[in-house]
């Protein structure tokens, strides 16, 4: 990477996790040891499968889990938005975005902030009102009116339909080029992840068991060479063996890998083939 | 072909109307049965007044001024009484949903007292204190206070954590958590033990009343008794069936002013 001014400007971390330990009960620990980094202003995706810890990762640095072993330095600065909306379903649109602002531009604010998120004309509804990509879009709007260092989305697209999906992911990038905060995104969705961040990370076993800078141009698309290559690559790291990749990429394939082992691991991660072959369908 | 159409719209729009009111006719045709009944002297006046004396005696009863007194009388103790079940519920509702401590305190002690028909208690409330307003209005309190305590309890603890954790990641004080998701997220359940505490409040009212009073409807209801006076009997029973529907009306314009947020009232 060449050193541009306006990149070493926002080289500093903002969050900085290291030998994070958290277990439930008496079994082993679902984050054990996990060491991460994540720069001011990169947009970082999160995999791993089912009960991987990804939330509770993602819970810890919201602070809404407490950690009981290790460091955790976070901004205070710091927004959350999850799979469902949580929009407060007795204040208006407006109002739950300005809730816990205390200036006294509040709603100003908050209507600029729907703004950026096209609802600029649902200010006053109830929130029961919208449809779910309205209200998965007033949600972000709720986050980053906070103007956020660190943006924490925990599966934020995962209940929304295909066509909305496919939306709000366009909003959230375009929103984070206009912004810059530091994005940590928790995801299943391989292509989600290709889609929008600059690294992917695999957490297994309690840490982050793989690291992958995406060098890739944006806006980025489904089928291009170099994305599927990264996908492959992920789905493989997952322990997902493509039944019908894209494009052949010899080099990245493993040759002597038997089918009947691949099967296991397909079914056991079928949460995550199932996202990836409906992205697949999507695109 | 515009005369065919209106020829067809017109008698279902008519239909529609019938359909409407329809239902109101098998009451109506009741009461005309029984004037119908009681003209004909099939129904003694002792046994049950007819449907025009009745409405004789409730002119006649408001005409005087006797109605109106002891009404405002009855309202003044159901008021009263409902005013503090209301305070005393809503205070050991607020202790006990928003602490453990609060609960272990209190829940299990009102839970065995909510079991007891608390109407069993006037013989006790009468030596206690007397047979003056003191025992009425404490029956008012006491029935109004369960329903209050156990349904804004229940609201309380049946707030969404999910809504609870997002305010906590949008920076909310706890006062703020309370003021603006808890206490308005309980309010539903909390409306709905209104409801039925107001029913209750009559109900209490009713007895205390008949068992020892000089004033109020439940004592002209007692006091016609003793003159077989069938007709201010049922005058009574009608002006608690006006009085606990308007209080039920009230309840719901209530919600439907602090509940607008709610699917159900936002169809319309």
């Amino acid at each position: 990477m060449n050193a541009h001014p306006a990149l070493t400007a926002r080289q500093h971390p903002v969050v900085q996790v290291s030998n994070l330990v958290r277990s439930f009960g008496q079994g082993s620990n679902v984050l054990d040891g996990l060491d991460l980094t994540i720069r001011s202003g990169e947009f970082v995706a999160l995999l791993g499968r089912s009960g991987s810890g990804k939330s509770t990762l993602l819970r810890t640095l919201a602070g809404l889990d407490e950690a009981p072993a290790g460091t955790v330095t976070v901004p205070a600065e710091r927004a959350v938005v999850f799979q469902e909306p949580r929009l407060i379903p007795w204040k208006r649109v407006w109002a739950n975005v300005a809730l816990g602002l205390r200036t006294a531009d509040a709603r100003e604010r908050a209507a600029a902030a729907l703004t950026e998120v096209g609802l600029n004309h649902r200010l006053d509804a109830w929130p029961l009102t919208l449809s779910g990509g309205e209200a998965q879009r007033a949600a972000l709007a709720r986050a980053l009116v906070r103007e956020p260092k660190l943006l924490l989305l925990d599966e934020p697209f995962a209940a929304l339909d295909a066509l909305t999906r496919l939306k709000t992911q366009g909003l959230v990038a375009s929103l984070w080029r206009a912004h810059r905060p530091a994005v940590l995104l928790v995801t299943h969705d391989v292509d989600e992840a290709l889609l929008l961040a600059d690294r992917v990370l695999i957490l297994d076993q309690g840490r982050i068991g793989f690291d992958l800078h995406v060098n890739l141009e944006r806006p980025r698309r489904h089928g291009q060479p170099a994305f599927s290559s990264l996908r492959s690559r992920l789905l493989r790291e997952l322990g997902v063996e493509e039944e019908n990749p894209d494009e052949p990429v010899e080099e990245l394939r493993a040759p002597a890998r038997s089918r009947a082992p691949a099967a296991s691991a397909t079914r056991e991660n079928h949460a995550v083939w199932a996202a990836s072959t409906d992205a697949l369908a999507r695109s | 072909m515009s005369a065919a159409v209106a020829s067809t719209t017109t008698p279902s729009t008519g239909s529609g109307q019938w359909l409407r009111y329809r239902r109101y006719l098998p009451p109506l045709l009741i009461v005309v049965l029984w004037q119908v009944a009681a003209s004909a002297g099939l129904i003694p006046t002792r046994t049950l007044a007819s449907p025009a004396m009745i409405a004789g005696t409730f002119a006649e009863l408001i005409t005087s001024g006797e109605l109106p007194r002891h009404l405002l009388v009855s309202l003044g103790r159901v008021a009263t009484g409902l005013g503090i079940g209301i305070v005393v519920g809503t205070t050991f509702a607020l202790i006990a949903g928003l602490s453990r401590r609060g609960e272990d305190l209190l829940d299990a002690t009102l839970q065995m007292l909510r079991t007891l028909p608390f109407l069993a208690l006037v013989p006790l409330f009468i030596l206690w204190f007397g047979i003056g307003e003191t025992p009425k209005i404490a029956l008012v309190a006491l029935g109004t206070m369960f329903p209050i305590y156990l349904t804004l309890f229940a609201g309380i603890r049946g707030v969404d954590a999910k809504l609870i954790e997002a305010g906590s990641t949008l920076g909310l004080s706890r006062r703020e958590q309370l003021l603006h998701i808890v206490l308005p997220g309980a309010l539903p359940s909390a409306l709905v033990g209104l409801r039925y505490a107001l029913g209750v409040a009559w109900l209490s009212l009713v007895v205390a009343e008949q068992i020892n009073a000089d004033s109020g409807v439940g004592f002209l209801v007692m006091s016609a008794r003793d003159f077989l006076r069938t007709d201010i009997i049922l005058v009574g029973l009608f002006v608690y069936a006006i009085l606990g529907l308007s209080a039920d009306q009230i309840v719901r314009v209530l919600e439907r002013r602090v509940l607008a947020w709610r699917p159900s009232f936002l169809k319309d």
